[in-house]
């Protein structure tokens, strides 16, 4: 079974994050890059998925991302996946949701897989549109919001999480699948995972690479642009309501100018 | 002069930092208040350290440990005692005293310790001889082919859990040297039972017992190493023990900077943040020159080592950054619990913790007073060490 688990480097959230002045895009550079958070769940997925199936596995890393992506592409290697395809290429940078899903398929048409494990959503975009996109893309069954993933033979079952529990889900291989925070424990490396990951191979891909058409992809690709941002204004002093037994009305009539009820 | 930490050591270090903050610091509360951890939740961390390859981190990979250097252990080591010294100890280790075991004894001792499946002490102080180790008194005499030990062993370290003990017992008096013997001595053996358990000052969940040997008989089998060479196969170790002890020193001084920082910046004493006031800042100041001077001195002596500097100089090193170390952890906790007022004085502030379980890293592995007698006798012979 040939797993491809997709893995996106993000700026630390414990950091300060902002965008660039010039054309609007994350700075990368700003922030210490770490690893998606959700995608330490969808490695560890990946890596369980592959110890149950017994036989014949393989767990790959794709990463779209610039060079300093490899770190997080290491580390999910010394998480214990087998090997890595690291797309990059100038042209990439500045890509929207639309146009990465199209970066990420043709890549993923490259690598070959029976499933395609996800996390639900990036700590920094946050489209959480993914993995839809991709199922779409390559034509194959999406699996959503998994909190359990199950694989025998060709069929995959999982339960998707809904605002009212979840729903049991099935569908026959390939197929993409995105995981949510429940569904595991993700493992911490160890030092011989460490240690065995700098000797992992990386395959690097470029656009052309990967078949890949440039004109669709970057800034000039996207369809979504960010036209304006601005910082968050500071938080202000806060206002105290001091109660003589009218402290319930007073809320009350505040939250009101505030427009909160 | 490069002082870069590997890349593979800095990410394992990371590594380190998030087991301490998932799997240890939740549970300081409890072993604080209960002087131990609930058996689940202490399988649980050995179960997750065995995994990650945090157990018997100096021990060689053959045996199933992680092979570090000794720059490596310090590192792991320093992160690990950011957590209390009861949660930390939870950490399966194994002396490196027990590579002396033969094939048999390494199935029976050695491998169950590096898992984590077997508890194990080491029992050489006793009511009269602490600093003056080689005055130890418990005798064990040949009979019969076995060995019959008598005597007392105080403030053993895991006394009480450990599933056997490695004693120091004298077995050829009338020698001038080569006089004592290390056994093996597991628990349930006849005459050997754990006397009282020691009330101490700091390190909740990490007990000391006394040991007990009346007419202890113990087959053979049982001698580690050769006998009358128990202290050949003990001091090897000692070294890279006394350096160990340094680094645990560095991560109760690193949090204990961090909380004080943290905390002068948001106390307000007279209209201002106290961090504003000159007397809170050199105290900081203080700190951070202390803890920046004990990790080069520590990590230098474990470069010293794994350089494969002459012995006499790496013990002259490691007695240097042992002694300087566990000085500055007690300045340290000293002032941050300063610096928290009278809020460090009460037991639920990590401050007051450390400050009462910094007292010990004076007094273990060699007293302040021997490291500095280590430490002249080599400057005596030698010259200043470079
Ligand atoms: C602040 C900000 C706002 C943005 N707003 C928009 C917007 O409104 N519309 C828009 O189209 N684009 C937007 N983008 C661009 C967006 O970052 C990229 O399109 C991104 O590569 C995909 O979106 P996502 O991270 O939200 O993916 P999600 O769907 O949130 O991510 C789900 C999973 O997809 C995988 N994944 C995502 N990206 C990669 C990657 N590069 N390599 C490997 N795996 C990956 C991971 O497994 C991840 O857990 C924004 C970017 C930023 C930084
Ligand atoms: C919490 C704890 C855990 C311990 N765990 C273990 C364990 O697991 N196994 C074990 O075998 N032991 C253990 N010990 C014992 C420890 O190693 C000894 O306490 C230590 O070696 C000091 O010995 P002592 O207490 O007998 O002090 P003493 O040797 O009696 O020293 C008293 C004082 O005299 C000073 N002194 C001694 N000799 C000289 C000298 N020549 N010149 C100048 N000053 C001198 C000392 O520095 C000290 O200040 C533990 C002790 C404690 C408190």
């Amino acid at each position: 079974m040939n797993i491809v688990v997709c893995v996106k480097q993000v700026p630390d959230t414990a950091t300060e994050r902002k965008l660039r002045s010039d054309d609007k895009t994350l700075d990368r550079d700003a922030a210490d890059g770490v690893i998606n958070e959700l995608d330490e769940y969808a490695v560890e997925e990946a890596l369980k998925l592959k110890e149950a199936h017994g036989g014949e596995a393989a767990v790959t890393v794709l990463t779209m991302g610039p060079a300093k992506a490899t770190e997080t592409i290491r580390k999910a290697l010394a998480m214990g996946a087998d090997k890595a395809v690291h797309l990059t290429d100038d042209a990439l940078h500045g890509s929207d949701a639309l146009s990465t899903s199209y970066a990420m398929a043709q890549a993923l048409g490259r690598i070959g897989f029976d499933l395609v494990v996800l996390g639900s959503e990036s700590t920094d975009a946050r489209t959480g549109v993914l993995a839809a996109m991709l199922a779409e893309r390559l034509g194959v069954a999406q699996l959503t919001q998994a909190k359990k993933v199950e694989v025998s033979g060709t069929s995959i079952a999982v339960e998707r999480v809904t605002e009212y529990g979840y729903d049991k889900v099935e569908a026959t291989l390939p197929a993409v699948v995105s995981v949510v925070e429940k569904i595991n424990e993700p493992r911490y490396p160890s030092f011989k995972g460490i240690m065995a990951a700098k000797k992992k191979p990386v395959e690097t891909l470029s656009v052309a690479d990967a078949g890949i058409a440039a004109d669709q992809v970057g800034l000039a690709g996207a369809w979504s642009e960010v036209a304006e941002f601005a910082a968050a204004p500071p938080r202000g002093a806060g206002t105290i309501v001091k109660g003589d037994g009218d402290g319930g009305t007073k809320t009350a009539d505040f939250l009101v100018t505030k427009k909160f009820i | 002069m490069d002082f870069t930490i590997p890349d593979d050591l800095a990410e394992f270090r990371k590594v380190v930092r998030r087991f301490v903050d998932n799997e240890l610091l939740p549970h300081e509360d409890h072993v604080e208040e209960h002087d131990g951890l609930p058996e689940e939740v202490e399988r649980s961390i050995k179960k997750k350290a065995v995994e990650i390859g945090l157990n018997a981190i100096g021990m060689p990979e053959e045996v199933g440990g992680a092979g570090l250097d000794v720059l490596g252990q310090v590192l792991v080591t320093e992160e690990l005692f950011r957590a209390l010294g009861g949660l930390a100890e939870v950490v399966p280790t194994a002396p490196s005293i027990l590579l002396a075991c033969d094939d048999a004894q390494r199935e029976r001792f050695l491998l169950p310790c590096v898992t984590g499946d077997k508890q194990w002490c080491f029992a050489l102080t006793e009511p009269d001889t602490g600093s003056d180790a080689a005055g130890i008194k418990t005798r064990a005499e040949h009979r019969d082919g076995s060995w019959v030990i008598n005597g007392r062993k105080r403030f053993i370290s895991h006394a009480d859990s450990a599933d056997f003990a490695i004693v120091f017992a004298v077995t050829h008096p009338d020698r001038e040297k080569d006089r004592i013997t290390a056994f093996l001595v597991e628990r349930g053996t006849h005459g050997f039972a754990v006397g009282q358990t020691h009330k101490t000052m700091g390190h909740r969940g990490y007990r000391q017992a006394e040991l007990v040997f009346d007419d202890c008989v113990v087959p053979a089998e049982n001698v580690l190493g050769e006998p009358g060479h128990g202290f050949d196969i003990a001091h090897g170790g000692l070294s890279s023990g006394r350096v160990m002890t340094a680094a645990r020193c560095l991560g109760p001084m690193a949090r204990l900077i961090d909380e004080g920082v943290e905390w002068a910046k948001q106390r307000v004493q007279f209209g201002r943040p106290i961090a504003d006031y000159q007397a809170i800042q050199f105290m900081l100041a203080d700190c951070a020159t202390d803890l920046q001077a004990a990790r080069m001195l520590t990590y230098s002596a474990a470069w010293a080592a794994d350089q494969g500097e002459a012995a006499k100089i790496v013990s002259a090193k490691a007695s240097v950054a042992k002694l300087f170390a566990s000085e500055a952890l007690g300045r340290v906790a000293d002032r941050v619990l300063q610096i928290f007022g009278g809020t460090g004085y009460m037991n639920e502030t990590y401050v007051e913790r450390a400050y009462r379980n910094a007292r010990i890293e004076r007094i273990w592995e060699g007293t302040s007073e021997i490291q500095r007698i280590i430490i002249a006798r080599n400057l005596l012979k030698r010259g200043m060490f470079a």
